[in-house]
């Protein structure tokens, strides 16, 4: 069981969390009548990263916020975490 | 017999005052308080332990400890407490303990299956895999039941475990696991730093091989003082857990240590109540590994008769125990301490008949001890066999030649032991688990910890010093202490600790020992638990095999319950040798946990029965209940599915309460449906986004039909909205769907719309919802509802009011899932039973039912209203679903609105919602049955869609069904054909509303 830092609460085991995928994958607007293939590359395409991964978690046994954390997937050693919107 | 075994005095883990009385396959021994199963076994002389898997050989013990690959056996309290496969080495006696072994028909001395034994050449390595191949129906009913019967590991009893389980967390700045003598030093010098500690260890005593230490000194005292006293201290430190019969089985991230505490196996009458194995899930700041090293056995034809076991093991049942392996004991071996073994045999009485070394030479304190004390040594000597039918009767030793082969004949030696070593493997399993890396040790010819994976140390034996001095072990103990608290940022106290008579040995032996040409092809077992022999890995080379992962799975060669922690190093020197590569380039297999098998009970602990999952109840379960009804589960709900009368089944009970709800009017309890408050004043443009209708139309106190999708257009979720005042929607899900709405809801308003003021709240269980749906519904309710006017005029349908029901604050809601006049009143949930209970009350004059889930289900499929995740099932648009009419068509932006642009989901041959009327009305489809076009196709059969919902419906007295269809809208009035088990059935594709279309008595 990992220990996750929630960027509002700090450090809590990982079963107060759930893992929410990939963090910074761009979401179209659909004003911006995106192309099909940006679209596919949004809803489909992941890194499945071996090495540091920008990752979304949800603290939601706690303060229930998305944030994201740099995660080690060779190591599943944490890196940091920070909130949404942040880089 | 009994005292042939069995010194007279001696044995560090006695109580010699306590004789104990057990069983083992039914014949009644007895033994001594502190014995394991498998020292008073051999204390009453039994070596004849098991049947081996795969050829039903006889298998005697082996080892002392867990490592022990035959001595499995079943311990029976009673019927529901009886445990398989349980190490007679880790069993510890107890007053009328009842053992028994296994893998054995009919007897253990006379076992049927020993002729897999004679048939042997024709079972080699991957003999499953090559034989049983055809026909592939065959391996499921035919081939893998009979296997599996005839290499059984022990059965699992029939009843459910009467036990308890406990699981707690620990938190500590330093884990220790292993209470050896490095175990002990380092947690003496973290708990003089004042550090929080846990030690733990698998033994019923702490002091590992200080337990079996034959002359070492250790602070001036005895090793067996210094032990008592140390741990003493370790019991008086505030901070320290000592934690023993304790197996730190799993090495998890972020330095977490799994440890499974054995409470109550070892007493004769456990105290009822009292927790059978507590789960730790310890988190530790720093770890140390102190978790020793195993012995491994020797490689030769014969090597597992009875009688045949580790020179350690030996030792430590001689020390521990008192009790001798045998009285003409012969010794074979590659280590230096073998020699001590021996010389502690012969002080003890038994007659050493030989100690052959492989090695050409050995020397050192213990080599010359043993020669001055007149044990006979053959340097340079191996054997190339044994001799005896349930337990060894001679061995027979070959001179090895100066290049190490066997040329002269054997000589046999008679003996009734034979101790083997071939040297000591660090048990480097927890490293490796923590994704540690190896280093091979040329010079001690094992892998050895290198760089950790997480904040852990390797001390002592698995670490690599295997053999070395106390007083090494001792210094590199408190220093890696040091180091350890250093990092936890604890002063640490620097502690050592003085030795003197403690000698140092070595010595190490790989693969298969050399054997005369002509008898290459014996039966020399590596893996002896399953039955994997040396000849077995040379041909999976032969056959082509490279990869030692795949070596091991081929050969199943550590693949047992021990894991091959006797048997690994020495099955990849056997596959290197024959790969013609050094063994750190063939490399190790992966360390996986658990280190030793966990019963399921304590990876399970208090998450059983009632425990299991949460129960959820509505505030009308009781009323329910008290009435009979039939509850099912839905998410986590019990909901009433009918209300059966005096004789009546589902079908009767549905039957009436159908009628009941369209004749009169009926009380459904929907307060499980989920229920979210979105507020703010951005509350209606961010449930534009999230659903696919318009809301900014939508006055306060009215109500919509929402449908929620994904991204990728597909329907995720629907229930009606209320817009409850300007700035506040009142959002109802999916009974089962509330929890990922509200996680959807939340992730689209902090991640991708953050600039949106909005608040959300799940009132799921804030409000008990009182259903009342029927043509009486406004009579029963309007004598109950005071001031609130809920007229066709005043509130007409889909709309919503504020009032007191009862003298409750409730919120009314003229909304219906029945197609029926309806109204469900929202209380809050406290209230909830008292207002259903004078609901109910007010409508008994008028000829009230209450109905459950299964009616409700009727009720709605007749009216053609879906059931998300029942008639959509993750594929389906809103169009496919015939809800496109709730596509908000000016939109600029909701979710799956780009999606829905996809030629892919706007082709008008997608399946969509259609009605079924079975040519038979008395025939109710199955549910999930398929359709086809045209009759009479034979498989593989073009199918242009599934049923969905089917229902008997006695309003209509037939059957109907909903089903998604191929281009279902333009097959109106087709007909389709359904093939079942009785034989196809035609039925007619209709709209899918089957009841009052015109909508004429919703809107009464
Ligand atoms: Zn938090």
């Amino acid at each position: 069981m990992l220990v996750i830092p929630c960027p509002y609460c700090g450090p809590r085991p990982e079963l107060e969390f759930s893992y929410g995928g990939q963090a910074h994958v761009l979401r179209p607007a659909a004003a911006t009548n995106p192309d099909p293939a940006g679209w596919n590359a949004f809803q489909y395409e992941r890194a499945n990263t071996r090495g540091l991964h920008a990752e979304r978690w949800r603290h939601v046994h706690g303060c229930a916020r998305f944030f994201n954390v740099i995660r080690d997937t060779t190591t599943d050693e944490v890196l940091r975490s920070y909130r949404s919107g942040e880089k | 017999m009994s005292g042939r075994w069995r010194l007279a005095a001696g044995g560090n883990d006695l109580d010699r005052s306590r004789p104990i009385r057990f069983e083992f396959d039914g014949r009644a021994y007895q033994g001594l308080q502190g014995d394991t199963l498998a020292a008073a076994l051999l204390a009453n002389g039994v070596h004849l332990v098991g049947r081996s898997f795969k050829y039903h050989r006889p298998r005697g013990i082996v080892a002392a400890g867990p490592e022990d690959p035959n001595a499995l056996v079943t311990v029976r309290r009673d019927a529901a407490r009886t445990t398989p496969n349980l190490n007679a080495g880790q069993v510890e006696l107890y007053e009328g303990l009842v053992a028994s072994s296994q893998n054995r028909w009919p007897s253990l001395r006379f076992d049927v299956g020993r002729v897999n034994d004679l048939l042997s050449r024709f079972i080699p390595s991957g003999f499953y895999y090559k034989t049983f191949m055809w026909p592939r129906t065959a391996w499921h009913r035919l081939y893998e039941p009979r296997i599996r019967a005839a290499a059984g590991l022990g059965m699992a009893p029939a009843e459910a475990d009467p036990d308890c389980y406990a699981q707690r967390y620990g938190h500590c700045d330093v884990l220790i696991v292993g209470a050896g003598p490095a175990g002990i030093a380092a947690a003496l010098t973290a708990a003089r730093s004042g550090a929080r500690v846990l030690l733990c260890d698998e033994q019923p005593q702490c002091g590992g091989s200080v337990r079996a230490e034959r002359a070492a000194r250790i602070e001036g005292k005895p090793a067996a003082e210094w032990l008592r006293d140390a741990m003493q201290e370790l019991a008086q430190a505030r901070e320290v857990t000592v934690l023993s019969r304790t197996t730190a089985f799993a090495y998890l991230p972020h330095n977490m240590v799994a440890l499974s505490e054995r409470l109550t196996d070892h007493l004769a009458a456990p105290p009822p109540g009292k927790p059978r194995e507590r789960l730790w899930q310890v988190r530790a700041r720093q770890v140390i590994l102190a978790t020793g090293a195993i012995e491994r056995p020797l490689v030769f034809p014969g090597n597992d008769l009875p009688g045949v076991m580790l020179a350690g093991a030996a030792r430590s049942f001689l020390h521990r125990h008192g009790v001798l392996p045998g009285n003409r004991v012969a010794l074979l071996t590659a280590h230096d301490e073998s020699y001590g073994t021996a010389l502690d045999l012969k002080n003890a009485g038994v007659d050493i008949v030989g100690l052959a070394d492989l090695r050409p030479r050995a020397s050192g304190a213990l080599v010359e001890a043993a020669r001055r004390a007149g044990v006979p040594i053959r340097a340079a000597t191996t054997a190339i066999g044994t001799r005896g039918n349930l337990r060894i009767s001679a061995v027979g030793l070959s001179a090895l030649d100066a290049d190490g082969s066997v040329s002269g004949a054997p000589e046999w030696v008679d003996c009734d032991a034979l101790l083997v070593s071939g040297g000591y493997t660090p048990s480097v399993h927890l490293h490796s688990q923590a994704r540690g890396k190896l280093r091979w040790d040329g010079a001690a010819q094992s892998f050895v910890p290198a760089a950790a994976g997480q904040p852990c140390r390797s001390i002592g034996a698995c670490s690599g010093l295997t053999g070395a001095a106390l007083a090494e072990v001792f210094s590199q103990a408190a220093a890696a202490a040091c180091a350890a608290l250093e990092a936890c940022g604890i002063a640490a106290r620097p502690a050592s600790f003085t030795t003197s008579d403690d000698m140092t040995s070595g010595g190490s032996w790989l693969g298969a020992l050399p054997l005369p040409g002509a008898m290459r092809g014996g039966k020399a077992f590596v893996d002896w638990q399953n039955d994997v022999t040396a000849a077995d890995l040379a041909l999976a080379v032969r056959e082509g095999f490279r990869s030692i992962e795949h070596i091991k799975r081929y050969t199943t060669t550590g693949m047992a319950t021990d894991q091959g922690k006797t048997s690994n190093l020495n099955a990849l020197a056997i596959a290197a040798q024959q790969l013609g590569r050094p063994i750190p380039e063939v490399g190790l297999t992966t360390f996986r946990m658990p280190y030793l098998p966990v019963g399921f009970g304590g990876l399970a602990g208090y998450a059983r029965g009632e425990l299991f999952a949460p129960l959820r109840k509505t505030p009308m379960y009781d009323w329910a209940a008290a009435r009979g009804a039939v509850f099912e589960p839905v998410a986590m709900w019990q909901r009433a599915r009918y209300f059966p009368q005096s004789g009546e089944d589902m079908h009767q009970a549905v039957a009436r309460e159908c009628q009941c709800v369209r004749r009169t009017c009926g009380l459904f309890d929907a307060s499980t449906l989920g229920k979210i408050e979105v507020a703010g004043p951005d509350a209606v443009e961010f449930m534009n986004r999230m659903y696919v209708n318009s809301w900014n139309s939508l006055q306060v106190g009215r109500c919509r039909y929402g449908i929620l999708l994904r991204d990728d257009g597909f329907v995720y979720d629907d229930g009606v909205v209320a817009r409850i005042a300007a700035d506040r929607l009142h959002v109802t899900t999916t009974t089962g769907g509330a929890p990922r709405v509200l996680g959807m809801m939340e992730d689209y308003l902090q991640t991708e719309w953050p600039d949106l003021k909005v608040w959300l709240t799940s009132t799921t269980e804030q409000w008990a919802v009182i259903a009342v749906q029927g043509p009486q519904a406004r009579a029963v309710l309007e004598d109950l509802v005071g001031q609130a006017d809920i007229s066709a005029a005043a509130l007409p349908h889909m709309a919503m009011t504020r009032g007191l029901v009862c003298g409750v604050p409730a919120m009314i809601f003229r909304v219906s899932f029945t197609g029926e006049l309806g109204y469900e009143i929202n209380v809050p949930a406290d209230y909830g039973a008292e207002v259903w209970n004078a609901v109910w009350q007010a409508g008994q004059a008028h000829g009230m039912c209450a109905y459950g889930t299964e009616t409700m289900h009727v009720l709605r499929a007749e009216k053609g209203y879906i059931i998300v995740g029942q008639d959509t099932d993750g594929t389906m648009t809103p169009d496919d679903a015939g809800l496109g009419w709730a596509v908000g068509k000016s939109k600029s932006e909701f979710i799956g609105m780009v999606s829905l642009r996809k030629p892919a989901l706007r082709d008008p041959d997608r399946k969509q919602l259609v009605g079924l009327l079975t040519a038979d009305p008395r025939h109710v489809l199955e549910e999930g049955s398929q359709i086809a076009a045209t009759p009479g196709q034979r498989p593989p059969m073009r199918l242009v869609g599934h049923v969905t919902s089917s229902y008997y419906s006695p309003v209509l007295g037939r059957s109907i069904a909903l089903a998604v269809v191929s281009g279902g809208r333009a097959r109106h009035g087709q007909t389709l054909y359904v093939p079942t088990p009785r034989g196809e059935t035609a039925v007619t594709v209709t709209q899918p509303v089957f009841y009052d279309p015109k909508g004429e008595r919703l809107n009464a």
